[in-house]
């Protein structure tokens, strides 16, 4: 058999290798959901009855989350990047913060404080004398509408993140060239500078929407039938583990629908900055009413998503705090740092190799591969689990009974329930984070860098650290944080890979917050945060420096020709 | 001989042919311009020289030592070599100064600084050794990158449109200024460009290339302006006017006069390639090649006028044709005043009709 | 040109995922000594330390877990026969079931399991044993429901309690198996309209656990909720949050059916993994935790009802006195489940 183009070289087959480690646990969701049990009517059952339910919630809550977050994220990025009003420079991080938070514990904190019995609706009854819930109306924060509100608080950052960068990639020029031709700046906002910003916003939204679809902590709470939630009834209930994974396949199939019509969506659009000169950011100043404006905007999601539900944590804390549980959850705490810097480590370097394979050779064959490495960040997080499971089990089975047969050795399981398996979901979930983030760096870097490097007498390796590594270092620093933080919070995957005895901040929390005892998991809860909360300080002040004029990274005279192949 | 060798180079990108079978030769001290349309393969030959791409077919030496082909692969970063790409690819995260130390990082650090410093002086760049690329403008990032590429002395220079990116007037005073620092420098130089008056203005020798990635024509500037070998070299330098006609007896019989047929036979078609700046013009008669004509428009370009005319009396098939004079100075005559017009003979260029 | 980046970098890459990979799995993998025992459990592990402990103290035998509240199953099917897992622990019969049938369970017996566990609490073959029993009751409000408006599950479904009740998602686990045991007591047919008609009693959409519905109550959002008995346990001894006492106290428990089949009841239980390597400690758990001692552990921090006869129960739980069980066996209520969960979608119970 003819062995493809561009398959040809040991970079090119290590990387494939890689890609198709990574692509094995969803390969294995896929193969559980086209080998039923025999006898399985999932599928009739669930159309006719609740399918079209979890179907319209789900996308009612993904256009809500997707609204809010797009919402907050932007206009904040908008706001903290091109104007100038009191608190800015603050919350240039501080719309960060709500990242560090898990939706499922910010859910928890608000039902205490809005259900009936909280404090809220505790005041308004003292205070206009109701007697019952039936003499007056509240909203119900067990709702979809909760559940978006939640999800857009803790997600948002996600746009903001992604749109603020690309707000800073926007050359000057062209909205100057909006000013010019008699706009105001207002609609150069929404002509100009959003039309410019759409990729950076829609990988933002793409993984807002993901994280909503596969969210099951906030649903599961808030009792909202989402798709996720069927998922986990076709299994727990139903027993049905291949109806589940049919369930998350067909999931799947919706986001690469979603992101390939996207893609297509986009197709014939190709932003380069066509201005070479970067200016300093004008800094639209906002004064009085506009600026009061400007910083309401920016201050109420931080508020509600961070400062409020920290706030009651830490009360919760205090009021629950056992110096024996506070050492329990150091080591946790521990456990939950190691754990989320290896896989962000691994994570990243992984996608470089990726990344850096594609950039090389190229070819269709590596960047469908390197698509399909992504995958996993669009299959829940329990359901990868089980893929994991059913690619690790057989895996260390069969080298165990290689052994047994060669050696006369038994090996035991190897890789299942060890920290290493728990490393290879965290990887295979979150490698999309990593090599999207790396390779938005990578392709900062001009191939005629490198030509210049290795002309003025520099090797590969010298050209590498010389280049590369100081104008990478924004994106892998961004990579390894954003993997770092979604891991802290991972859940599901720890839960069921986890080795024996092994606890995660997260897991500590749930196996509380899940018995509605949120007074224990209080510290445990704000220990995540907290932890969290340093690299979204670290990495907003990457970004911040990696402005061209603003710091000393990124400038270069742009072409039409980005790639030098294109004017050979 | 020292210099740049290249023989017999072959490329392709897939089945995309870019290169075919290409030979030159830069001799050290001289300056070789490559002058071509776009996509016609010369960025990729310079890659090649700068062992930036993988060679396919044939051989490059520097210096008379073989760098690829026959076996042998030198790294870029072994083949001395300086390179100016076209976006400049500065270093955005350097200074200008570490921009150009870059490539001295075997040089002791005394030695490295002053040479900095030389190369600085140079291109006229010394109150901005500190800043970063980002605030410089196009044409002091241009001055930086040849500075660069100069600094650490390499054998052979290649520069990729250098000029492409800055406006006219910066064109014109950049244009000098690099050519003396490479005269200065008395290194080999390969310049790939599309502009006619850069590749005249800075070249020694000027390599015409076809569409197919060959050498069409080589030669000084005069000779591959002034004896173009086919109609493509011709059309090079610059818009023509153009007349179809037959040969007769060893002459073409042309609005302007008899032009020698070269060796077209009797009722060959061909083809009369006249450039724009070839016409002479006058407000009298002079000369027997002299002919009346009626101006229909005129532009004055600065140190030169365009006037556009047409045959003020239609004689044979080139009718109502519209045809381009450039000449020096200010002449600027009304529209439809006539004017006299005259072609030196052998300043009309024969080829093969279609 | 490339060539020695390309080789240089990859090396280097390697060497280091490597690297990190080895750490990795040294790391937190030490679940293979002679003495320990291997234990996955759907029980949070704050429930389970103060046993665990217990017999860690009275044995010398180390108790190793994972806490797995979902893919035990999965876990166990795709590590095979080299598991390490010796035994595993559930909050649900049907999860046992479920386990059963995966055939991933070997039988065990031994004199003193079989002479402590009643017969309807084990397997036959000894292949789980139950532990604790919990009991699914009615908290109805000691004022707005009069004595005797409601003594039976069936009563949960009467047009005079329409609006008055709430209850937790129809999906959860308990109501599964609640309507489980409905199915097995009325037939298919009439576990549906039983379902159904409690649907149009609901005060409020399902939601919050167990613990939830007796605030509702409290609250006044309705009159009756279900829950299982130990949640009252809990709150009624709350000392961090006293509040809970309040709610806890504005209900008082009815035992439903006790004129005819019985309270639905589901057991806690542990059954030993076919892969068990540590047979003899596994099977030493398990009859320590059926133990006096270890059953007073369960009674009392967490109001459960022990299997042992004669374990004193928790006061609180005394205080609710005694009532008569569902003799259904359990595992047939097990089997109706994933019919039972078809019917929570079809009647749209939880919208």
């Amino acid at each position: 058999m003819a062995v493809p183009e561009g398959l040809k070289d040991g970079w090119t087959i290590s990387t494939a290798i890689i890609c198709a480690l990574a692509v094995t646990p969803v390969a294995a969701v896929v193969y559980l959901a086209l080998t039923p049990e025999p006898g399985d009517d999932i599928w009739s059952h669930l159309v006719s009855t609740v399918l079209p339910d979890y179907i319209i919630t789900t996308v009612g809550l993904m256009i809500g989350v997707g609204i809010g977050t797009v919402l907050i994220g932007v206009s904040a990025a908008w706001l903290v990047t091109m104007c100038r009003f009191p608190g800015r420079r603050i919350f240039e991080w501080a719309m960060l913060l709500p990242m560090a938070m898990p939706a499922y514990v910010i859910a928890y904190v608000y039902t205490d404080i809005l259900e009936y019995a909280g404090p809220v609706q505790g005041m308004l009854r003292e205070m206009f004398g109701w007697q019952t819930g039936r003499d007056y109306w509240f909203p119900e924060i067990r709702s979809l509408g909760g559940a978006i509100s939640m999800m857009t608080l803790v997600l948002y950052p996600y746009v903001y993140l992604l749109s603020r960068a690309a707000f800073l990639e926007q050359s000057i020029g062209v909205l100057e060239a909006s000013r010019v031709l008699g706009r105001g700046p207002w609609h150069g906002f929404f002509t100009v500078a959003l039309p410019l910003a759409r990729p950076g916003i829609v990988i933002g939204l793409s993984l807002v929407l993901m994280e909503t679809l596969n969210d099951f902590g906030t649903v599961d709470f808030f009792a909202v039938n989402t798709f996720s939630l069927g998922i986990f009834d076709v299994w727990m209930n139903m027993s049905n583990v291949s109806g589940a994974a049919q369930l998350a396949t067909v999931l799947l199939l919706f986001v690469a629908l979603l992101v390939l019509s996207e893609r297509y969506a986009r197709r014939k659009q190709r932003f380069h900055n066509t201005s070479s000169k970067y200016q300093a950011l004008p800094g639209l100043r906002l004064r009085g009413k506009l600026g009061l404006l400007a910083m309401t905007i920016c201050a109420l999601p931080v508020l509600l998503g961070f400062v409020l539900p920290t706030w009651i944590l830490i009360e919760y804390a205090v009021q629950y705090f056992d110096p024996l549980l506070a050492s329990e959850i150091a080591g946790y705490a521990w456990n939950s740092i190691k754990l989320s810097l290896l896989a962000g480590g691994l994570a990243v370097v992984v996608a470089i190799v990726i990344a850096y394979s594609v950039r090389i050779r190229g070819g269709q064959v590596l960047t469908s591969l390197s698509r399909l490495a992504s995958l996993g960040y669009a299959v829940p997080g329990a359901v990868l689990a089980v893929g994991v499971m059913n690619v690790l089990g057989p895996l260390d089975n069969s080298i165990d009974a290689y052994s047994r047969e060669t050696f006369g050795i038994s090996t035991g399981l190897i890789f299942s329930g060890t920290i290493a398996a728990v490393t290879f979901g965290y990887l295979v979930r979150f490698l999309a984070l990593s090599l999207g983030t790396v390779e938005a760096g990578l392709g900062k870097i001009t191939p005629n860098m490198d030509g210049a490097a290795r002309s003025l007498g520099h090797g590969a390796l010298s050209t590498m650290r010389r280049v590369h590594m100081p104008l990478m270092r924004t994106s892998v620093l961004t990579a390894v944080m954003l993997v770092f933080v979604d891991c802290m919070k991972e859940l599901p995957m720890t839960t069921i890979l986890r080795p024996f005895n092994f606890q995660t901040l997260a897991t500590f929390v749930h196996q509380y917050a899940s018995d509605e005892q949120l007074g224990e998991a209080a510290l445990a809860a704000l220990s995540i945060v907290g932890v969290g909360i340093l690299p979204v300080i670290l990495l907003s002040y990457a970004i911040a420096r990696s402005r061209p004029g603003h710091g000393q990274v990124m400038a270069r005279p742009r072409q039409k020709n980005k790639m030098s192949k294109g004017s050979r | 001989m020292d210099g740049l060798h290249i023989h017999g180079v072959h490329h392709a990108y897939g089945d995309t042919k870019v290169l075919q079978g290409i030979s030159l030769t830069v001799p050290a001290g001289e300056l070789v311009c490559l002058l071509g349309p776009s996509g016609c393969g010369k960025t990729t030959l310079l890659r090649l020289a700068a062992g930036l791409e993988r060679l396919q077919a044939g051989s490059i030496a520097i210096d008379e030592k073989v760098v690829a082909g026959d076996g042998v692969k030198v790294l870029p970063e072994h083949r001395r070599v300086g390179y100016m790409f076209q976006d400049y690819a500065l270093f955005p995260h350097l200074d200008v100064t570490d921009n150009i130390m870059f490539g001295l990082f075997r040089w002791s650090g005394e030695e490295a600084k002053a040479r900095t410093a030389e190369v600085l002086r140079q291109v006229g760049l010394e109150q901005h050794a500190h800043k970063f690329p980002h605030t410089l403008s196009g044409g002091q990032q241009q001055r930086v990158a040849l500075a660069r590429a100069i600094a650490p002395k390499p054998r052979l220079v290649l520069l990729d449109e250098p000029f492409s990116g800055l406006d006219t007037n910066m064109r014109v005073r950049i244009r000098e200024q690099t050519l003396n620092v490479l005269k200065e420098a008395g290194v080999a130089t390969l310049m790939v460009t599309h502009d006619p008056e850069e590749a005249m203005y800075m070249a020694d020798r000027i390599k015409g290339m076809g569409e197919g990635g060959n050498v069409l024509q080589s030669g000084r500037p005069t000779e591959i302006y002034y004896q173009p070998v086919d109609e493509y070299v011709a059309r090079l330098f610059g818009p023509v006017n153009e007349i179809v006609t037959e040969a007769r007896g060893r002459e073409v019989k042309t609005p302007f006069g008899v032009v020698p047929a070269r060796d077209y036979a009797d009722g060959d078609r061909v083809k009369v390639l006249i450039r724009p700046e070839s016409f002479s013009l006058s407000n009298a008669a002079n000369g027997s090649n002299s002919r009346r004509v009626e101006v229909s428009a005129s532009h004055l370009l600065g140190d030169s006028s365009l006037v556009e005319f047409r045959l003020a009396d239609q004689l044979d098939d080139s009718e109502n044709q519209l045809f381009k004079v450039q000449i020096p100075g200010n002449f600027d005559p009304l529209d439809h005043t006539r004017v006299w017009i005259g072609l030196a003979p052998e300043d009309a260029f024969v080829f093969a009709g279609d | 040109m490339k060539n020695s980046m390309r080789k240089h970098g990859l090396t280097a890459l390697l060497t280091a995922s490597l690297a990190v990979t080895t750490t990795a799995l040294t790391w937190g993998n030490s679940a293979h000594a002679a003495e320990d025992v291997n234990l996955y459990s759907t029980r949070q592990p704050f429930l389970m330390k103060p046993l665990t402990d217990a017999f860690t103290k009275e044995t010398g035998i180390k108790v190793n877990m994972v806490y797995l509240k979902k893919g035990m199953l999965e876990r166990l099917k795709t590590e095979g026969m080299n598991s390490p897992a010796d035994l595993i622990l559930t909050t649900d019969i049907g999860n046992l079931h479920n386990h059963l049938k995966a055939g991933l369970l070997q039988s065990v017996s031994s004199d003193t399991l079989n002479k402590r566990i009643p017969v309807q609490y084990r397997h036959p073959d000894g292949l789980w044993y139950g532990l604790t029993m919990r009991a699914r009751v009615i908290y109805a409000h000691k004022d707005r429901v009069k004595p005797g408006e409601i003594t039976r599950y069936e009563d949960l479904a009467a047009p005079h309690m329409k609006g008055r009740v709430c209850i937790r998602s129809g999906k959860h686990v308990y109501n599964v198996s609640l309507l489980a045991s409905m199915v097995v007591a009325l037939g298919e047919d009439g576990a549906r309209t039983w379902a159904k008609s409690l649907r149009e009693n609901l005060a409020r959409k399902p939601q919050g656990n167990d613990r939830a519905q007796v605030k509702a109550v409290y609250e006044g959002q309705c009159d009756v909720a279900v829950g299982n008995t130990y949640y009252m346990g809990k709150m009624a001894t709350n000392e961090k949050s006293p509040e809970q006492k309040d709610w806890a106290k504005s209900v008082r428990i009815i035992f439903p059916n006790q004129a005819d089949r019985g309270t639905h009841v589901n057991i806690s239980g542990a059954a030993v993994t076919k892969s068990a390597r540590n047979k003899a400690n596994a099977l030493k758990l398990i009859e320590y935790l059926s133990s006096a001692s270890a059953q007073k552990i369960y009674a009392e921090t967490n109001f459960e009802y022990p299997v042992l006869d004669g374990v004193a129960l928790h006061p609180i739980v005394a205080s609710w006195g005694t009532f008569k069980a569902d003799k259904a066996y359990l595992a047939k209520i097990a089997e109706q489940r994933s019919l039972a969960s078809r019917l929570v979608d079809q009647v749209a119970f939880n919208k």
